[in-house]
């Protein structure tokens, strides 16, 4: 197994919070790896350190080799914050040229590659909208686009299916299936448990702790439940 | 090109911000004209009656710009302002009472009264030259030329804080910083893009100030322009470097009396000629000094590029400096 993503003794607090102990994490290359944990818990925390828009405290973060911070790494990356960061006054379509030319796609690609993820986020009829007139889930969707836009090698995905109704959502997950076959990694956040069932790996973090590691049936396995929720408890009460 | 990529989404985002859009070109003038309607009276219509005044010199204050009245009690219609002055002749001498609860009174009848008594006393002529020859003869004409800077000044700190503070409440420039792009990059985007608009401004209001409402232009326009936009830039540099410390455009609002009205005292439209030392010390970190004297140079006085080199580099010099510092505080936001 190789890892693309690997975290070492990560730790950083906000002010006097300590709200990332010591994070040991090895995230396997081709996966979708789901970070898991309760409100609070860290999770947005550590994906920032992961893509370098956060230096922590201390430790150390590698992603494909390089010690990030890194400016050329990003590149591989396709970032989905969890709030959604898109210019309000302008349309879908030109929210993605802008992040189109900021990751230097040339102008042919450039316009296939946002009429193809218009399309895979049903967008494609809104995209001379101006993004003000979007509903909730419409701007997670392009959220999700502009992540997808630079054909990265990694997706890190904050809560990518927040208000995404369920339709949509199970169309998401497919995509995610069919980009892990094309060999991409995958780590998305998220407190919604059937959705962790869909994740190879699973990170269970709490209080800036990573609880256990694992793939859902591991977890499940070792812990002797039939459900993750169970198996989160479980190693909530055992470690509290 | 990751900057051209940014200056053309701030061109998109302005333009469809019809408001910012408007506080930008239209507020100043509208300013600007409320100014012009208050300030630009010229100081005549003044009205004197004399006492006892020898027949002489009556005949010269009549032919000078001034009202002469005859009223029975000149003390009761001093008080009623009827009357701006009383001049009386006493003991051989002249005695002028003038009504000073009008702060531009008092200067103007004196400068009357001298115009109109000074030529040929004692037979000696005397004749009065004006030293730049601007025929000035409002107060708004005298000031014209620092509004405008201090206008230009204060809208485009205002649209440029706010927009750029906008970024970071919208979470949009965090979500630049897991982009390739670098700070760097990020900032000269910005003044680039904002650049463009201010040197619009700048034309707009340099060109209504001095075609529509008459400010004076001895000298050329575009150094006027160049002036007013380097003062735009200051403007620029200094409003995104404070709306990093601002977390919403409340608290960018409230660096206005502590930022701009300062600076309105240091601009030339109050003298402070006479403040102590530290005063004046106060007045050399202020960019708007520079500005304004430096149009002053140019518009008034009619100097040309010469002359005005040191407020240049200076105001030059203020852009910088907030340029480095904007680098510095971008930076260490992003770790
Ligand atoms: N910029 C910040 N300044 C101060 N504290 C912060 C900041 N960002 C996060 N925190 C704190 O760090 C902790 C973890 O926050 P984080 O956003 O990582 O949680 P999360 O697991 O993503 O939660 P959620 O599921 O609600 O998104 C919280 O207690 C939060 O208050
Ligand atoms: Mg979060």
């Amino acid at each position: 197994m190789t890892s693309i993503i690997t975290l070492e003794k990560v730790s950083h607090s906000f002010g006097n919070e300590l709200v990332l102990s010591n994070v040991d994490l090895e995230i396997e290359q081709g996966k979708i790896y789901g970070l898991l944990g309760p409100s609070g818990s860290g999770k947005t925390t550590l994906v920032k350190t992961i893509i370098g828009a956060l230096t922590p405290n201390s430790g150390k973060i590698y992603v494909e080799n390089t010690k990030m911070p890194s400016l050329k790494k990003l590149n591989d990356i396709g970032y989905m914050a969890q709030a959604d960061a898109l210019y309000e006054e302008l349309t879908a379509k030109e929210n993605l040229d802008f992040f189109a030319k900021i990751y230097g796609m040339d102008r042919l690609n450039r316009k296939k590659r946002i009429d193809q993820v218009l399309n895979e986020v049903d967008l494609f009829e809104s995209k001379e909208k101006v993004v003000e007139n979007f509903s909730g889930g419409m701007k997670r969707r392009l959220s999700l686009a502009i992540a997808l836009l630079h054909e990265p090698r990694i997706l890190i995905l904050d809560e990518p299916t927040v208000g995404i109704d369920p339709v949509l959502r199970n169309k998401v997950w497919d995509q995610f299936n069919e980009m892990k076959r094309k060999g991409i990694t995958i780590i998305v956040t998220t407190h919604v448990m059937d959705e962790a069932e869909k994740c190879d790996q699973l990170g269970l973090l709490r209080d800036g702790r990573v609880l256990a590691s694992g793939s859902p049936t591991e977890l499940k396995d070792q812990t002797h439940t039939r459900t993750i929720e169970d198996a989160f408890l479980y190693y909530g009460g055992v470690n509290s | 090109m990751k900057i051209i990529a940014i200056i053309m989404r701030i061109i998109q985002q302005f333009i469809r911000d019809k408001r910012s859009l408007a506080l930008l070109f239209f507020a100043p003038l509208l300013i600007l004209i409320l100014t012009w309607v208050v300030l630009d009276q010229e100081s005549g219509n003044i009205a004197i009656t004399t006492v006892d005044l020898p027949e002489k010199m009556i005949t010269k204050l009549e032919a000078g710009e001034m009202q002469l009245i005859e009223v029975d009690n000149p003390d009761e219609s001093l008080r009623e302002g009827e009357i701006d002055a009383i001049i009386a002749f006493e003991s051989n001498a002249l005695q002028i009472t003038i009504d000073d609860s009008e702060p531009s009174n008092q200067q103007a009848v004196m400068m009357q009264i001298q115009q109109a008594l000074a030529t040929n006393q004692n037979g000696v002529p005397v004749e009065i030259e004006k030293y730049y020859d601007t025929e000035i003869d409002t107060t708004f004409e005298y000031v014209g030329p620092v509004l405008i800077g201090y206008f230009a000044f204060f809208f485009v700190f205002l649209v440029g804080g706010i927009s750029f503070l906008r970024e970071k409440s919208q979470g949009t420039m965090e979500r630049l910083f897991a982009t390739p792009i670098r700070s760097w990059e990020i900032i000269i985007g910005y003044l680039i893009g904002f650049g463009i608009f201010a040197i619009i401004q700048s034309f707009i209001v340099v060109l209504f100030g001095v075609y529509v409402l008459g400010v004076p232009l001895q000298g050329q326009l575009v150094l006027v322009v160049l002036i007013t936009l380097l003062l735009a830039l200051t403007a620029l540099t200094l409003g995104t470097l404070l709306s990093t410390f601002a977390k919403n455009e409340f608290q960018m609002m409230q660096f206005i009396p502590i930022v701009i009205v300062p600076q309105a005292f240091f601009s030339g439209l109050f003298s402070i000629d006479n403040a102590p030392a530290w005063v004046e010390w106060i007045g050399n970190v202020m960019p708007i000094n520079y500005g304004a004297n430096a149009l002053i140079e140019v518009m008034i006085k009619g100097n040309s590029i010469g002359d005005i080199l040191f407020e240049i580099s200076m105001l030059f010099g203020f852009s910088l400096l907030f340029f480095m510092l904007n680098l510095v505080t971008l930076v260490s936001f992003r770790k």
